[in-house]
């Protein structure tokens, strides 16, 4: 390329948004991250009072009792932005195609042996429920959650629940040849089983818990951190030690989604745990309450899905959450 | 591939959305949704909801991701090839400011009211549509960051768009309609915004701006304004379906919602007249003005869609006739505002130059020659005096609509409207019966509106004098005032003076 | 005007060509009309595009739902299948 040398003398009068300058200290030229997040929620002079609150502004840092100096600090380390994000996402969901009609045209599925697709049904199935809760919580945090470093953050995590519950529909759909019956089956399972009862209790409460910041303690540090596991670790191996590769295609999106999100909501809570001391103090107590509770539901649910190596594996997935927690400093 | 009992469309995309949900039995559906009925808006059965667009999120991001990165390869380019100089005149970067500085902070909050609905609503078809359109506007709000980013490197007033949005006196118009939108229930804001603005009015937005941009040279902001657009058309269709869905499931809705359409037309129309000025005077190469685009987009098409529903008693927002009386009138009055309170705007204003007042005076045959060249003209030779012409006062703010009481009576002209009305005894004042109307139904509410003349009146923007406040506002002193002295003008000048080869390409 | 119009706007550009002649071949009452950057296309009562005319123009298989990529705005109301996408206003 032949530069013009009369064109260098236009010289930038700033090499980025003032909000983002005053974010990091400069006026260096900044991430397409960093511009796309620093400073874009208003945050001051609202003209009127919501409707749908007494004593809460739109925009309210006392929607949680978390406490930080600066919100944006809560930055995610993947760096997404809306457009980084649904880029990623395009390219996996490509994979993603293609796992599903590899499984498809070989119908994988149909010939799987009856007690797998038994317990695909019964006990994998219906977790399209529990994304679909994920969700709803997700989308409470990205409505109500302060600073655009974790509500947009949350919203695409909302929305990546909404395609995982979609892709579980589709293995449902799979099971039987578009039918419908295995997903009818699966959500009776939800609706009435015993071994789902605790955990369904257990969604329709997080459903209602009103600080969003301990939803996302709940929802995405420990239901996710002891169940994602559980399924498509522990129960994706059993499927595949029975010499079935299908489970493990069709689930790929999930599992490599899933360490994904494990370096998001570990990046959240290690700064806000270090912002200070109450802020540990309460992240620790919730993470204690929601992993004990959670902890006792998951019991039933891992005895069908795992029979014999139940306990073995509820342990490695508690392990795996605390060694998380541990190295993000909550105490 | 193909499985021999294969749903249809409809039936597969309820076993995606519908279908996820149960019925609830530890928790009730009031202690789970807790503010779906506290407007009045009476919902009987969710399962009647139409899906507007089918779309799975695996479709989506299909979608989507293409359109990003078709989108973000126009962006390099033109960062790499300073491609900021390709446009018509610098003067166009000011119709930049207003869009960065007043409709990407709206692009965020619907992003975040969406996201409220999207958990409000009862219903999965509506949780997830608006789910989307919340995740759209984030899209949207973002895209034009990146997009305005490469001006903002070269030109004033786009260096510090939210923190201007949350202070500055012109910036409370479209903050305080949306703010209305979002501080009510979640049916009043998805009227408010996906059926009264996104369906009625966006069009008039987005259309003879784009296409504006395209004519001027702009073609990275045509890139983001065209490829928003196709969300666009998700959300149009969700605002209609949205007003159909409440309408057919119970009568007492309909004189909510007609309310509902009725205040945010109008606050709609009053935010849009700043399109309009930017249509009518900001452009250099112009493509219709605000009149046609309201005769084609409101007049022509806006009725076509009231007639539509007719048949569930809806009926065209009141006022209306008002918004086309005022049409030739509108952006004459809005230029000449912001033109003589142009010390305290975070954007230039001028006098248009001959060849474009002749195309103002073919544009509107009945009001430009008769009263507004004149002005113009002799507000001209007072800058060639060296007396460019400054409003030193503080505008006196519709309560309402928050814009300078300065539009006028269309049927006597020479007349600005003045309305007042007395709520726990104080006086409010409005530009117009329909926001006098407004006030009247919600007073507690709207009585609360932050009015930055107020505001600064009472010692909370920065100090008493003009200098102070705009040093709230993080204003610089080359941020605003007469274009022709500008340093975008100056700027512009050498570089194109510099690079001459430029232009040529 | 005493029918009542729908209209939609398509991007200027490769992707949207071949949907705008299949609009043009199956609505002959359609009027195009170009502004910078974006063609609107207005048609009375019904416009329609049909999934095998795009297909013909293309010569590999289209999806109605692909129109998201080139579509700028519409009005009238939506009928969607997997074989067309029509707007309808009566």
């Amino acid at each position: 390329m032949q530069v013009d040398i009369k064109s260098l003398s236009i010289k930038p009068l700033r090499n980025t948004f003032d909000q983002v300058a005053r974010f990091t200290g400069n006026d260096k030229s900044a991430s397409r991250y960093l511009e796309a997040t620093i400073g874009v929620q208003p945050e001051i002079n609202f003209h009127y009072q919501p409707l749908w609150s007494k004593n809460r502004s739109i925009y309210d840092k006392d929607n949680t009792v978390i406490v930080m100096n600066d919100w944006y600090r809560l930055l995610d380390p993947r760096q997404y932005y809306y457009g980084a994000w649904t880029i990623t996402r395009s390219k996996q969901q490509d994979a993603a195609e293609r796992n599903f009609s590899f499984v498809e045209k070989r119908n994988m599925l149909t010939t799987l042996p009856a007690d797998l697709r038994e317990k695909i049904i019964n006990v994998f199935v219906p977790i399209r429920h529990m994304e679909y809760a994920a969700n709803l919580n997700n989308t409470y945090m990205s409505a109500y959650g302060y600073g655009v470093s974790i509500t947009q953050a949350a919203s695409m995590c909302a929305m990546d629940r909404l395609g995982i519950a979609q892709y579980i529909t589709r293995i449902g759909l799979m099971l039987d040849g578009n039918s419908g019956d295995a997903l009818k089956t699966s959500k009776a399972a939800w609706q009435n089983n015993p071994a789902w009862q605790p955990m369904r209790q257990l969604t329709e409460n997080m459903l209602t818990t009103k600080d969003w910041f301990e939803l996302f303690v709940a929802q995405n540090l420990v239901l996710d951190g002891l169940m994602y596991p559980l399924m498509y670790q522990s129960f994706s191996d059993l499927t595949s030690a029975s010499g079935q590769t299908s489970f493990v295609m069709m689930t790929e999106f999930m599992s490599e989604w899933y360490e994904e999100h494990v370096r998001w909501v570990d990046s959240v809570i290690k700064v806000a745990a270090a912002e200070s001391e109450s802020n540990n103090v309460q992240i620790g107590k919730w993470l204690q309450k929601w992993r004990t509770e959670i902890l006792q539901v998951l019991q039933p649910l891992a005895q069908e899905a795992l029979g014999g190596a139940a306990q073995v594996s509820l342990d490695a997935a508690v392990a795996q959450l605390s060694a998380r927690t541990t190295k993000s400093g909550v105490n | 591939m193909e499985q021999a009992k294969k749903m249809n469309m409809k039936e597969k995309y309820n076993t995606m959305t519908g279908d996820l949900a149960w019925d609830f039995s530890y928790k009730t559906e009031a202690e789970i949704f807790p503010l779906s009925d506290f407007e009045g808006i009476k919902i009987e059965d969710w399962s009647k909801w139409q899906d507007p667009f089918r779309l799975t999120m695996d479709a989506y991001w299909k979608y989507q991701g293409e359109k990003e990165r078709k989108l973000y390869a126009v962006i390099d380019a033109f960062g790499q090839n300073n491609a900021h100089l390709g446009v018509t005149d610098a003067r166009y970067i000011n119709a930049l400011k207003i869009f960065l500085t007043a409709v990407t902070p709206l692009e965020y909050g619907a992003h975040r009211g969406f996201a409220m609905t999207g958990r409000a609503f009862p219903g999965v078809g509506a949780q997830v549509a608006s789910q989307m359109q919340s995740i759209d506007e984030l899209r949207h709000a973002q895209t034009q960051l990146h997009t305005i980013s490469q001006y903002n490197k070269y030109f004033d007033g786009l260096h510090d768009p939210f923190h201007m949005f949350d202070r500055t006196w012109y910036l409370s118009v479209p903050k305080s309609y949306f703010e209305d939108a979002l501080s009510a229930g979640p049916f009043e804001f998805i009227t408010a915004i996906s059926f009264s603005f996104e369906y009625v009015l966006t069009n008039l937005l987005f259309m003879p701006f784009m296409s504006g941009a395209a004519y001027n040279g702009d073609m990275a902001t045509v890139n983001f304004g065209f490829s928003a657009q196709s969300d666009e058309s998700r959300h149009m269709t969700l605002g209609l379906e949205v007003i159909k869905f409440m309408l057919e499931q119970h009568p007492d809705n309909l004189p909510i919602i007609q309310r509902w359409i009725d205040k945010y037309f109008w606050r709609g129309y009053r935010l849009l007249g700043i399109v309009g000025m930017m249509m009518d005077y900001m452009l250099p190469k112009r493509v219709m003005s605000w009149k046609e685009g309201w005769e084609m987009y409101f007049e022509q098409n806006g009725k076509m869609l009231f007639d539509d529903l007719a048949r569930y008693g809806i009926t065209m927002p009141k006022f209306w006739e008002q918004s086309v009386e005022e049409k030739e009138h509108l952006t004459h009055q809005l230029w000449l505002t912001f033109y003589s309170y142009g010390h305290a705007a975070a954007f230039h204003t001028w006098i248009p130059d001959d060849s474009e007042l002749d195309w103002l005076s073919e544009k509107y045959p009945v009001t430009f020659d008769k009263y507004y060249r004149p002005r113009l003209v002799y507000l001209r030779e007072q800058e060639k005096a060296g007396k460019r012409f400054y409003n030193p006062s503080l505008p006196q703010l519709c309560q309402t609509c928050q814009i300078p009481m300065v539009y006028t009576d269309p049927k006597n002209p020479t007349k600005r409207v003045y309305r007042e009305t007395t709520y726990k005894g104080d006086k409010f004042h409005f530009c117009s019966d329909a926001c006098k109307e407004i006030f009247e139904h919600e007073p507690e509410k709207m009585s609360q509106a932050w009015l930055p003349p107020h505001q600064i009146f009472q010692g909370n923007c920065g100090g008493a004098t003009i200098p102070d406040v705009l040093k709230y506002y993080h204003f610089t002193e080359n941020d605003g005032g007469e274009f022709l002295h500008s340093r975008d003008n100056a700027n512009w000048n050498m570089w194109k003076g510099l690079t001459p080869d430029e232009e040529a390409a | 005007m005493s029918e009542k119009m729908v209209f939609l706007a398509l991007q200027d550009n490769e992707d949207a060509r071949p949907i705008r002649e299949a609009i043009e071949a199956d609505n002959p009452l359609a009027v195009i009309t170009q502004f910078p950057g974006v063609y609107k296309i207005d048609a009375p009562g019904r416009l329609v595009i049909n999934r095998e005319s795009v297909e013909e123009r293309i010569g590999r298989a289209w999806n109605p739902q692909d129109i998201h990529l080139s579509l700028v705005t519409l009005s009238g109301n939506i009928d969607e299948t997997e074989d067309y996408f029509a707007l309808e206003r009566t």
